[in-house]
């Protein structure tokens, strides 16, 4: 290894600990015997375990679960069908109009997307004399509403890649066109569907601000509770938690990196061994 | 050929993309059987052609005849027609078997007799034991050889062919026009083969359909298409030609180059300006005494089998392959016998080709658009 | 050709009517709050009101600024030498930046308190020596590191992405007429990596400069950015109105700030170096 690679080394390891030291720090502290979040002493496993009879922090983990699988598949399906208009859009203004406001809810501030939807929420209430409009309805509306342009965007690329030739190769061997486009067309954009799903759906768990506006007390997700819990002197059930979101996604993660790592290892070999032949 | 019923007929097809009109009143007669060749430059509407007829476009005017019934309405999946596109469009994420019975499979067949089918197929595009190949992992050969297969699996009534050739190299393209045509005998199906390269059309055809702008310029057998031209434009993209300006003063007497000759061809009007075609492997190469007409030699190119020969005459450059040798300067004389003077009636294109004065092998490539912008049809 | 516009009538129309009942009704009912008052009618008095806060929408966009330039400065030699490094450590690293910004921002932010607090793991650590406590909580510094920490990972993505795809060849021609290594780096890597500054540039930028929870966290109410003043009108002021006049002002703010770097980096953003 040579010096400047070394340091390069370093350098990146650093960042790490700045971006892991504050997690370290909320496991560490989960484990904490007392109440404090600044003061360890002894070690105990009580604040998982209050974390798992706590009703609240339980139904707001309910809540969120719920309402990330509901609007993910609504926005992947709503965003498949979407992409797939978009990318045989004929008339190139409407195309880039509607691009436009698909790229408005990424660019604009979440701050401001979120009280946007709030103020169409509380308007269309007072227009039907209907008090506490904001519930699970206008989140998920909200939710779907974020989530799409991340759908949209990551079917886009993998459609333009698609040969349309292959769409009508199918139609002319006796396909009806919505049966030539799941037998033929769906299994070329099937990775960009999966990766916009799964984005949808960890976009819709994280969210705490769009739904920090358009949620109402009938239900509350787990950031929305987070951001209560830590509004009075957190305890270290909070960091528990925390430690557990981290566990489960970093699992995630190395499954997923394995998976991949499989996949290619496959690939490679498929070609390798044709090449043989 | 002609004999055989009618299997597609194109009714006055027009068809416009928006302000430009791709085709312009097409009328086709197709017999069974028949191996028909749409030929043009790109943008003269082949393509458009081809996929109006698979069912992938409607005419904006006029009917599609299949065996006496309009299939105006039927869409593409319902045709007895199937397509060979030109980038094969194999399915990616199906093997080569699988690709095959793909049609086959939409058609309900019992598994044994996919499997018989797909094997016939196999072997009939001499690719034995690929089945359970990669279609990504194949060569361009291959993989046209597939898509071949897939759409003859289906035994459609008609093949459909659209510049099926047009991404393999030289020495491949030549065996596989070979090999198409023998399938094509072999099955005795109806091809319509689109392309722009000539020499294919020339060496495969029943029938030739030469298109231009939209319209159809001529439809004829190789040879006539080639020796008996209806058009300046015909003879201009079909082999290389001398295009000439010309009266017609009387049946079977012409006048050109300022001179008056015999030639076989009548039935026009007294004095009608006419164009003269005069193919350059036609002329013979005299002694400027013996000669109809003579001029002066501008450049001299070896070919291989002839030597390619320029001659000027009344400031108008005639091209002549001969087998006799030439220097740059001489005076020649030129002999041409009167049933190789082919007279055609005035067009739109006249005027526009047939003069070699600012020829050369590399400029005509490049002003060539069914080189530089191919695939653009 | 009428039956395949009337599929794309089917696939576009949900699509199409959503983000206008859902994206773009919702702006023009900020518009429409903006410029009524609470009954409703049509006032000035809210973009009258909004000069007060000149100098709030002056600090956040001068946060948003540092922050952004010190993302950038840590990030960029982080995204060069990890695309220089071995193909599984980067396949791990950029696992681990992904991993927190799936993780609850509001816990991650929180738990700064614990190292910065004056009761906080640096401070008791000074304290063994006798220093201190130094007050680091509630400070401009803890507000921007707060930033810098929640937002690195949106800046050493897409940098990464578009140093990573670079094609190699290029810098070995640069080296092969004649470029040093720092010159190949400021002359090819830099001017190639513009698309990405400017995607990281706009993922920094925008949260930071409309934050509120950071500040309220670690910077204890002492610093009131732009965000926080729209946050209390929401929920704790309930002028809608007002609230709705800073909205729009923050959102053409914005707007000006990314039409500005497009201008000089001159690059379509379309959001999709991220992945």
């Amino acid at each position: 290894m040579t010096k400047n690679s070394k340091l390069s080394k370093i350098y990146i390891i650093l960042i790490f600990i700045f971006l892991y030291a504050p997690m370290a720090v909320t496991m560490v502290y989960s484990f904490n015997g007392t109440e404090s979040t600044y003061v360890m002493s002894g070690l105990s496993t009580q604040w998982y375990l209050k974390l798992f009879h706590d009703n609240a922090t339980m139904n707001a983990l309910k809540n969120t679960i719920i309402l990330a699988v509901v609007s993910a598949a609504i926005s992947t399906v709503f965003g498949t069908m979407a992409a797939v208009g978009i990318n045989n859009m004929r008339n190139k203004y409407l195309k880039s109009a509607v691009m436009t406001t698909t790229n408005i809810p990424m660019m604009n501030p979440e701050i401001v997307t979120g009280i946007s939807m709030m103020l169409l929420f509380v308007f269309a209430g007072a227009l039907l004399h209907k008090k506490d409009v904001l519930g699970f309805t206008t989140l998920l509306i909200a939710h779907i509403t974020f989530e799409l342009p991340y759908v949209i965007l990551s079917i886009l690329p993998k459609l333009k890649q698609t040969d349309i030739c292959i769409y009508e190769a199918a139609q002319d061997l006796g396909c009806h066109p919505l049966k030539a486009f799941f037998k033929v067309v769906f299994p070329e954009i099937r990775p960009g569907i999966v990766s916009g799903a799964i984005m949808a759906f960890t976009l819709s768990l994280d969210d705490f601000i769009i739904s920090y506006f358009t949620n109402g007390p009938s239900f509350q997700t787990l950031p929305i509770h987070i951001f209560s819990m830590t509004k009075k002197r957190v305890k270290p059930d909070m960091y528990a938690l925390s430690t557990i979101i981290f566990v489960i996604i970093f699992i995630l993660l190395i499954l997923m990196n394995i998976a991949q790592v499989k996949s290619e290892k496959n690939k490679k070999k498929k070609k390798s061994g044709e090449m043989d032949l | 050929m002609k004999n055989n019923p009618v299997i597609i007929d194109l009714q006055n097809i027009s068809v416009s993309f928006g302000q430009q009109k791709v085709l312009d009143n097409i009328n086709l007669q197709i017999h069974d059987g028949e191996f028909v060749t749409l030929l043009g430059p790109s943008g003269c509407g082949k393509t458009t052609t081809l996929r109006i007829i698979a069912g992938f476009l409607i005419p904006d005017e006029g009917n599609v005849i299949f065996e006496g019934k309009n299939i105006n309405g039927v869409p593409a999946y319902k045709r007895q027609v199937n397509t060979i596109f030109q980038r094969y469009a194999l399915f990616p994420h199906l093997n080569v078997y699988e690709n095959i019975a793909f049609g086959l499979r939409l058609k309900k067949m019992k598994e044994k007799d996919i499997q018989n089918k797909v094997k016939e197929m196999l072997e009939l595009v001499n690719l034995k034991g690929f089945g359970p190949r990669d279609v990504n992992l194949l060569s361009g050969g291959q993989q046209q050889r597939v898509a071949i297969a897939r759409a003859l699996a289906v035994e459609p009534r008609v093949v459909l062919l659209d510049e099926p050739l047009g991404a393999l190299d030289l020495k491949l393209r030549k065996d596989m026009q070979v090999e198409l045509k023998n399938i094509q005998q072999k099955l005795g199906i109806t091809f319509i083969y689109v392309t722009h390269d000539q020499e294919e059309a020339l060496s495969m055809s029943d029938t030739i359909v030469v298109m231009n702008e939209g319209k159809i310029q001529h439809i004829g057998t190789p040879t006539d298409v080639y020796n008996e031209p209806h058009n300046a434009f015909v003879a201009d993209f079909i082999g290389e030609s001398n295009i000439l300006d010309g009266v017609m003063h009387e049946d079977f007497y012409v006048e050109f180059s300022g001179m008056r000759f015999q030639c076989v061809d009548r039935g026009f009007m007294k004095d009608e300006p006419v164009d003269v075609v005069i193919r350059p492997e036609d002329i013979d190469v005299v002694r400027p005494e013996k000669g109809m007409l003579k001029g002066k030699v501008t450049s001299v190119t070896f070919k291989g089998v002839h030597y390619e020969i320029i001659v000027d005459i009344d400031n108008f450059k005639w091209m002549i392959q001969t087998t006799q040798k030439a220097e740059v300067n001489d005076i020649i004389g030129l002999d041409i016998k009167p049933d190789e003077m082919h007279i055609m009636k005035k067009s739109k294109y006249s005027g526009l080709y047939g003069d070699y004065s600012s020829f050369s092998d590399e400029f005509d490539e490049l002003s060539d658009p069914t080189i530089t912008a191919e695939g653009e049809d | 050709m009428k039956k395949s516009s009337f599929v794309q009538t089917v696939l576009n129309s949900p699509y199409i009517i959503w983000s206008a009942i859902f994206v773009i009704v919702p702006l023009l009912m900020v518009i429409y709050y903006a410029f009524t008052n609470e009954s409703g009618d049509f006032s000035l008095n809210n973009i009258i009101e909004i000069k007060d806060y000149a100098s709030t929408f002056l600090l956040s966009v001068g946060y948003g600024a540092v922050a952004t330039f010190i993302c950038l400065i840590l990030a960029y030699p982080f995204a060069y030498f990890l695309s220089h490094s071995g193909a599984s450590f980067q396949r791990m690293s950029i696992m681990l930046v992904m991993l927190p910004m799936w993780m609850s921002f509001l816990i991650r932010t929180y738990s700064w308190m614990t190292i910065l607090g004056d009761s906080g793991l640096i401070n008791r650590f000074l304290g063994l020596f006798s220093i201190g406590p130094a007050a680091m909580l509630n400070t401009p510094q803890a507000v921007i590191l707060g930033m810098v920490y929640n937002f690195l990972p949106y800046m050493i993505l897409p940098l990464y992405t578009v140093i990573s795809k670079m094609d190699g060849s290029l810098i070995e021609a640069a080296q092969d007429l004649g470029c040093g290594k720092l010159q190949t780096l400021k002359k090819v890597v830099l001017p190639l990596s513009v698309p990405g500054i400017a995607s990281g540039v706009t993922m920094v930028f925008v949260p930071s400069v409309s934050t509120f929870y950071i500040t309220q966290k670690l910077g204890g109410g002492q610093i009131t950015l732009i965000g926080d003043v729209i946050e209390g009108q929401f929920q704790t002021a309930y002028n809608y109105n007002l609230g709705a006049a800073l909205s729009l002002v923050l959102m053409v703010m914005i707007l000006i700030c990314l039409g500005v770097l497009g201008y000089f980096t001159d690059d379509k953003d379309d959001g999709g170096v991220l992945m």
